[in-house]
């Protein structure tokens, strides 16, 4: 009953949230600040994880054809599908829903204990809207992480590739170009779009209606990222489902 | 003036406010007294709009806040300024940003005009040496005063603040008090305080309410509080011997 209500409160949110934007509001200020908080801030965890992943797929896929028959170049063909149809889209707003996720959560509910969010209603600013919204339209970038994810994992893989002696230059580079299929790329981009909406709004919800103290602004951040992970799973299958079955 | 007319609320049903009616006087200091949870913050919030009542009425100068359109309670919103209770000052502005803020939202004043006004307020609260450094790196009293900076930039015609002197030692809760009262009386606006602060209760009450369990126990100024024999007032007012003795020698020369 109480995920119920608190769906409908969600939704109830969002309809809050693209309304009265405030009058006055300096949104381009904002805008940059949330963007370099969410997304400039991310870049350094984004390429080191991708390109030792992309590492860990290239020598995995390497050590299991053991098959003299089977191709070398299918080692840059599976990191290649891995990297860009699950693991960046996917398995990266997983990390992000602990890094950027628990950041906003953090940082609304930090503001709710302080009375902050309430300074702002009291003034007559419409505090959902001047918080949230601007953390939706920074994370449209998000796309743009994925996409150096999605890069340095390859290229991670062909490191490992070659370096471990797995696979030459060559074989990896037609492996990588093998049976591309463009739309396997925007596939990957509908869903990191939804999934960054995903990750503006529901740690936003989770900080902005905790109640209570210090602890509860920990405990809000643990649940906004099961919440985050969970949702971002369960709609990847829908995805998947979706656009490409 | 802010009229009070039967205003009651309630969480999970406990009734915290009950039946409450009172006024507040315009260029008069108001106070709201009475113990750790006696309703004061609750009341002080449902006149702010941030909790809604269960019933009663709030009107601002003939304005009822609940009947009003979207457009005139924003209007009225503007027109009210607070000095929450720890500060809440947005930690990622600096002391001049938190009290420009309001007028970048609500003025048509172009970037010099309003680097005046924030000036000039800043030197009304005596911090113009202070506008450059973010919140965490002032004092609580100092944090005060950038809060009541920002709650009268506009020029507001109604003041709350909720217990603007806790936490603070007494020279600088004087200090406070005595820069609500003066902001006060130079802008003529309506003033609501909740306090707990018997000091601020003697040098500046000019009207004030006890409330005890969620009721309106007595009503009056801060020289009746020393004449009545009301329970609730002796209670709540006369628990220390400090101020018993207070009353006493007032009594004696009066």
């Amino acid at each position: 009953m109480k995920h119920i209500r608190n769906i409908g409160k969600y939704f109830i949110m969002l309809r809050k949230v693209f309304s009265n934007p405030p009058r006055g509001c300096d949104f381009r200020e904002v805008l940059v600040k949330e963007i370099d908080d969410l997304i400039l801030n991310s870049m350094g965890i984004v390429a080191f994880v991708s390109f030792f992943v992309g590492g860990v797929v290239s020598i995995q896929t390497a050590l299991n054809l053991t098959n003299p028959i089977l191709p070398k170049f299918l080692i840059g063909f599976a990191t290649r599908q891995s990297i860009i149809l699950e693991f960046s889209p996917t398995f990266l707003s997983i990390i992000m829903a602990g890094k950027v996720g628990s950041f906003i959560t953090s940082s609304i509910g930090t503001m709710r204990v302080t009375e902050q969010i309430d300074a702002l209603e009291v003034m007559g600013v419409n505090s959902l809207n001047y918080l949230i919204f601007p953390k939706i339209i920074a994370l449209m970038l998000y796309p743009f992480i994925i996409a150096i994810s999605m890069f340095l994992g390859v290229v991670g893989g062909w490191t490992a590739a070659v370096m471990g002696g797995f696979a030459t230059t060559t074989d990896y580079i037609q492996g990588i170009q093998i049976d591309f299929i463009p739309y396997h790329i925007a596939y990957a981009f509908i869903k990191t779009c939804v999934f960054a909406f995903i990750l503006a709004t529901i740690p936003s919800f989770h900080g902005y209606y905790m109640r209570g103290g210090a602890l509860e602004v920990g405990k809000a951040s643990t649940t906004a990222f099961v919440w985050t992970s969970v949702t971002i799973i369960v709609l990847n299958y829908i995805l998947t489902q979706m656009l490409l079955s | 003036m802010i009229k009070v007319e039967n205003l009651c609320k309630s969480f999970d049903g406990v009734e915290i406010l009950k039946n409450i009616s009172t006024c507040f006087d315009e260029g008069k200091t108001n106070l709201i007294i009475g113990s750790s949870g006696s309703g004061k913050t609750v009341f002080l919030k449902c006149m702010l709009g941030l909790y809604k009542p269960d019933s009663g009425i709030i009107t601002f100068d003939g304005l009822t806040y609940s009947e009003a359109d979207y457009e005139s309670q924003m209007t009225l919103r503007t027109k009210i300024g607070m000095v929450f209770q720890g500060s809440a000052l947005f930690d990622s502005m600096s002391v001049a940003g938190n009290v420009m803020f309001p007028l970048n939202m609500f003025s048509k004043m172009n970037k010099a005009e309003m680097k005046a006004r924030v000036d000039q307020v800043l030197e009304r609260v005596n911090l113009q040496d202070a506008q450059h450094k973010l919140p965490s790196q002032i004092s609580g009293g100092m944090q005060k005063r950038v809060a009541i900076a920002r709650s009268i930039v506009l020029n507001p015609k109604y003041l709350f603040c909720d217990e603007p002197n806790s936490g603070l030692d007494p020279k600088t809760s004087i200090m406070i008090d005595n820069l609500i009262q003066e902001i006060t009386r130079e802008y003529n606006i309506t003033t609501v305080i909740n306090s707990h602060d018997m000091n601020s209760v003697m040098e500046i009450g000019e009207k004030i309410i006890l409330l005890k369990g969620g009721k309106k126990a007595w009503e009056g100024t801060n020289k009746e509080i020393f004449k009545t024999d009301n329970k609730a007032v002796t209670d709540f007012v006369y628990s220390s011997n400090l101020m018993k003795k207070v009353r006493e020698v007032y009594r004696r020369e009066n």
